[in-house]
């Protein structure tokens, strides 16, 4: 019956960008040349760290096809940009702070000539002593990368008394946990193509997801009101989270170019190029120390986190916020103290990556919540439905939890699908053999948009045209996760029209509002909202033509199946392009702009407490494994993945944000990881920079869980990042379950499964060295 | 690359691309995916990796699916190339393309061209391949956004149609 309550809503509609995407015809950035357009190419920095003397241009601007050669000395406007500090340079001119850094580029007839150019630029450099770890980052003496201080962020959060909670504990559990840096590996690399404009401004098409912050950017690089630069959007080959700063990088530097040389300028990196200089997701270093009873509930929880924010702050601020929120994962506790501190370092920069900083304390709550269990004789299941939230709970920030809590609805949904408990003690007794299997559950709870790290609102624009087909237009971009689908299928509801009437407009920073970034899964429910608000205003001006033409009152009328209809009888009284026809030849308005703002919530930097987002989404993943005792080699045979996103607006878009994100988080789990050492990254192509494939994934198991909540467009709250955050923990617990080996440090490659540890080569070759020590501290105390 | 390009002859060669027989100069040493994307504008095909770890320049040769980025122009003299731009008829969307789009097995679409040529020429060769002979095929085939459960089901179920 639920299934018939709307005609569009929840149905899996096509993507209204497939057919392109099927034939080739689709344009993605790289695909976009004009006549005469020149290639840029930058010059990247030689050293992690070091002072600049003194940049030659001379030579390389004397080659013939070179149309310019640029420095920051060449930068109108401001030479530096953030979203939220401004210290990331467009071209490095005191410093270089990482191998990614551009100090130099050029534009040339060839990509060729460009490339001959930069090896004529002679650069002076006093090189500066390197800071690569977070820890040692904030000692005094440290290299300091920004100012005097490299710590940059310090968030907190503040509940109870910690020192009764740990009193009250039996058992004080410590441990520590490690992760990785992850490249986004976008299957697209950066591009873009910059024209002088008409007006005296610029005009950039390319894979630029947050369109907004990368025109302010270039605007203010260029001395230029935000009027005179225009970003389109191309069709996005993936992002992730990742085709923010370092396409605004692209942009001002393109731009430069542009209005240099008054001609089209072309710049697309390489992947090796785009591995060097792109942001990657923040590894962590995680101290977890709980205080629980014998019970297995839990006194106490003290966290400290040490996050790289590498050579610039780009998005770390908003991305470790959330990490301080959710640290304690969806758990009663009452006495809590956690701190999340940010450090540069001369690594590769981190910032928005597909779970924005839950992936990293997910891995290390899920672990401790297994822990926890067994030294109380609980299965991990037992231990998440005694702690979980329920409706009315208060979290570590202090918020009252208003909406419908069902973290215990898709634990039992998830582990009654694959009969978790009794697998998972029959495995635990398994005997000796070398393939064991295991079995390993996590959860979570994730705040919903952005909360209280910034503004939050969107706009959406319905414009029906005079024969009854539509353009939708959004603010809220689509980088493959399907966000265009999903607004067209909610204006298609509320116009009672089908989706072949839609088609959705490239987002364009000159047509539509600045929507802010999409980011944080906010894309449904901000876009949708916005969408849904939009065709609404449509509605109602069609709906009092429609009366005004029949004769009817506009209750008893409704638009359905592309029909104007009588809803007693539903007999189709005319057409929906009839309908508009008349809408236009009675001069009324058939455009909306639907603009949403999220609802209230509110944070106290300071004491470290507040209602951080306005709605909780809750997801649980379970894995099953084959571990090869021989090798380490880890299989995960199958997989559950359960998470309530309010409503599903289309079903087949949502399975394919259930399956994508399970796959990136076993590559989380098991395989991925962009090693820097000493400042230089080791990972630059896909060849050693290991990505899941086909023969990686096991068979998913998706179970959509709807319980609507009224902050969304029809119930609808979001999915893009909850399915990517719990499928590491799942795997790393169901390794312990097959082995009784606990993995501390991600990935669990080969080598940390079979040894315990990574294997690294340095200094000597062929020498082995063992990483330090894991902290792992339990004690027992006597009363 | 310029100064070897300016003591390099081209040479000729005679090719067959989407059904269209070319005689061509090229450059010895420019590689399929950039001819096809660059001189012919045939941009479906993708650049993801550039050293044959990704599969999104996938296109066949012969029939074969190759990575078009490790075959130098002249290799393809006297062969026939399909590309995605080719595969369907022009009135008719090709089975895979259907099922692609019906199982929701595009998501970006950066991979998507790449992943049509592969498992084309896995049913022409398997006109009913198991599910790991499916994974097999496409394992050289890098896909960010799907997870290649859609891609699968999607494959398998355009062989029924074949
Ligand atoms: S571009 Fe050819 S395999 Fe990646
Ligand atoms: S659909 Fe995006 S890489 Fe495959």
């Amino acid at each position: 019956m639920e299934q018939d309550k709307y005609k569009i809503i929840g149905k899996p509609e096509k993507r209204v960008d497939v057919l392109g995407k099927v034939t080739g015809k689709a344009k993605f950035a790289d695909d976009y040349n004009v006549k005469h357009q020149l290639y840029g190419k930058v010059l990247r920095a030689k050293y992690p760290h070091a002072r600049i003397l003194k940049i030659d241009t001379s030579k390389a601007k004397n080659l013939p096809g070179v149309e310019a050669v640029l420095t920051a000395d060449d930068i109108p406007g401001s030479k530096v940009f953030g979203i939220v500090v401004q210290n990331q340079s467009i071209l490095a001119f005191d410093k270089v702070r990482y191998l990614g850094d551009g100090l130099a580029i050029v534009a040339a007839k060839t990509k060729e000539i460009a490339e001959e150019a930069l090896e004529l630029i002679e650069v002076e450099y006093e090189v500066l002593p390197v800071v690569t770890d977070p820890e040692e980052a904030i000692m005094p003496d440290a290299p300091k990368i920004h100012g005097d201080n490299n710590i940059f962020v310090h968030h907190k959060v503040r509940k109870g008394d910690i020192e009764k909670g740990f009193q009250e504990a039996d058992y004080i559990i410590e441990r520590k946990f490690k992760t990785q840096f992850i490249e986004h590996s976008y299957l697209e690399p950066e591009a873009i193509l910059a024209e002088p404009a008409e007006h005296g401004g610029v005009r950039i098409i390319g894979s630029v997801q947050n369109l907004f912050s990368s025109r302010r950017s270039v605007a203010a690089a260029l001395n230029l009101p935000l009027n005179k630069v225009q970003i389109i959007q191309s069709t996005l080959g993936g992002s992730f989270g990742g085709k923010d700063e370092v396409m605004t990088a692209m942009c001002c530097r393109a731009a430069l170019l542009a209005i240099k040389t008054g001609k089209p300028v072309k710049m697309v990196n390489t992947r090796e190029e785009s591995m060097l200089e792109s942001y990657k997701r923040h590894p962590y270093t995680m101290y977890y120390k709980w205080g629980i009873k014998s019970d297995g509930s839990i006194t106490a929880m003290e966290i400290k986190i040490y996050a790289d924010g590498g050579a610039y702050a780009s998005m770390s601020p908003y991305v470790t916020w959330r990490s301080v929120v959710q640290a304690t994962g969806p758990y009663y506790c009452e006495n809590v103290k956690t701190d999340v501190i940010t450090v540069y370092t001369n690594n590769n920069y981190t910032g928005a990556m597909r779970g924005f900083g839950s992936p990293q304390v997910n891995f290390a709550i899920e672990s401790m919540i297994d822990i926890i269990a067994e030294k109380v004789g609980k299965d991990p299941l037992e231990i998440r439905l005694q702690n979980g939230f329920e409706k009315g709970a208060i979290t570590a920030t202090g918020q009252k939890l208003e909406h419908n809590v069902s973290l215990k609805e898709v634990l039992l949904k998830a582990a009654k699908e694959i009969d978790f408990q009794n697998k998972w003690r029959e495995y635990k007794s398994q005997s000796d053999a070398p393939i064991k299997r295991g079995i390993g559950i996590a959860c979570s709870y994730r705040g919903v948009s952005l909360g209280a790290e910034g503004t939050d609102a969107a706009g959406t624009i319905v414009s029906v045209q005079t024969d009854g087909s539509v353009i939708v237009s959004s603010g809220i971009t689509d980088m493959g996760q399907g966000a265009q689908t999903q607004m067209c299928q909610i204006a298609a509801e509320v116009l009672g029209i089908t989706m072949d009437r839609i088609v959705f407009l490239n987002t364009n920073t000159s047509r539509v509002p600045d929507s802010g970034p999409t980011v944080a899964s906010r894309g449904t429910i901000m876009g949708g909202y916005a969408a849904k608000r939009a065709a609404e205003t449509v509605r109602s001006t069609l709906m009092s033509v429609a009366s005004e033409m029949t004769g009817y009152d506009v209750e008893v009328l409704d638009l359905k199946d592309n029909y104007l209809i009588d809803k007693d009888s539903g007999e189709r009284l005319a057409s929906f392009s009839e309908l508009a026809a008349q809408c236009f030849k009675k001069g009324r308005p058939m455009f909306g702009f639907g603009w949403y703002k999220s609802p209230p919530t509110s944070w106290h930097e300071e004491n470290g407490y507040g209602n951080a987002y306005f709605t909780f989404v809750y997801g649980t993943n379970i894995a099953e494994v084959e571990v090869d005792t021989e090798t380490g080699k880890v299989n995960v045979i199958n997989f559950v993945s359960a998470h309530d996103l309010g409503r599903a607006i289309n079903k087949q878009t949502v399975l394919g944000q259930f399956y994508g994100g399970v796959a990136m988080g076993l590559g989380y789990g098991l395989l991925e990881e962009f090693e820097i050492e000493d400042g230089i990254p080791k990972q630059l192509n896909f060849d050693e920079y290991l990505l899941p494939t086909a023969k990686d994934i096991p068979n998913i198991k998706a179970i959509i869980v709807e319980n609507e909540d009224a902050a969304g467009p029809f119930g609808a709250k979001s999915i893009g990042e909850p399915t990517n955050e719990i499928a590491a923990p799942a795997i790393i617990n169901a390794i312990y379950n097959a082995t009784g080996k606990r993995i501390y440090e991600l990935p669990a490659n080969l080598e940390r499964v079979l040894l315990g540890h990574k294997l690294t080569r340095k200094g000597e070759r062929g020498s082995v060295q063992k990483e330090k020590e894991e902290l792992i501290i339990e004690s027992c105390k006597i009363k | 690359m310029k100064k070897v390009n300016e003591i390099m002859n081209k040479v000729k060669i005679k090719t067959t691309i989407n059904n269209r027989s070319y005689k061509l100069d090229v450059l010895p040493n420019q590689t399929l995916l950039n001819f096809l994307r660059e001189e012919l504008g045939l941009t479906g095909t993708k650049c993801g990796c550039e050293i044959g770890e990704c599969g999104a320049c996938t296109v066949l040769i012969n029939g074969e699916a190759v990575n078009s980025c490790l075959v130098l122009v002249p290799q393809i003299n006297g062969k026939e190339v399909l590309t995605v731009e080719g595969l369907s008829d022009g009135e008719q969307l090709h089975p895979l393309q259907k099922s692609f789009i019906e199982h929701g097995a595009v998501h970006c679409g950066f991979c998507t061209p790449g992943l049509l040529m592969t498992a084309k020429s896995l049913l022409d060769e398997n006109p009913d391949p198991t599910e790991e002979e499916i994974r097999n095929a496409i394992a050289g085939n890098l896909c960010r956004c799907t997870g290649y459960i859609q891609v699968v089901e999607a494959v398998k179920n355009a062989a029924g149609e074949y």
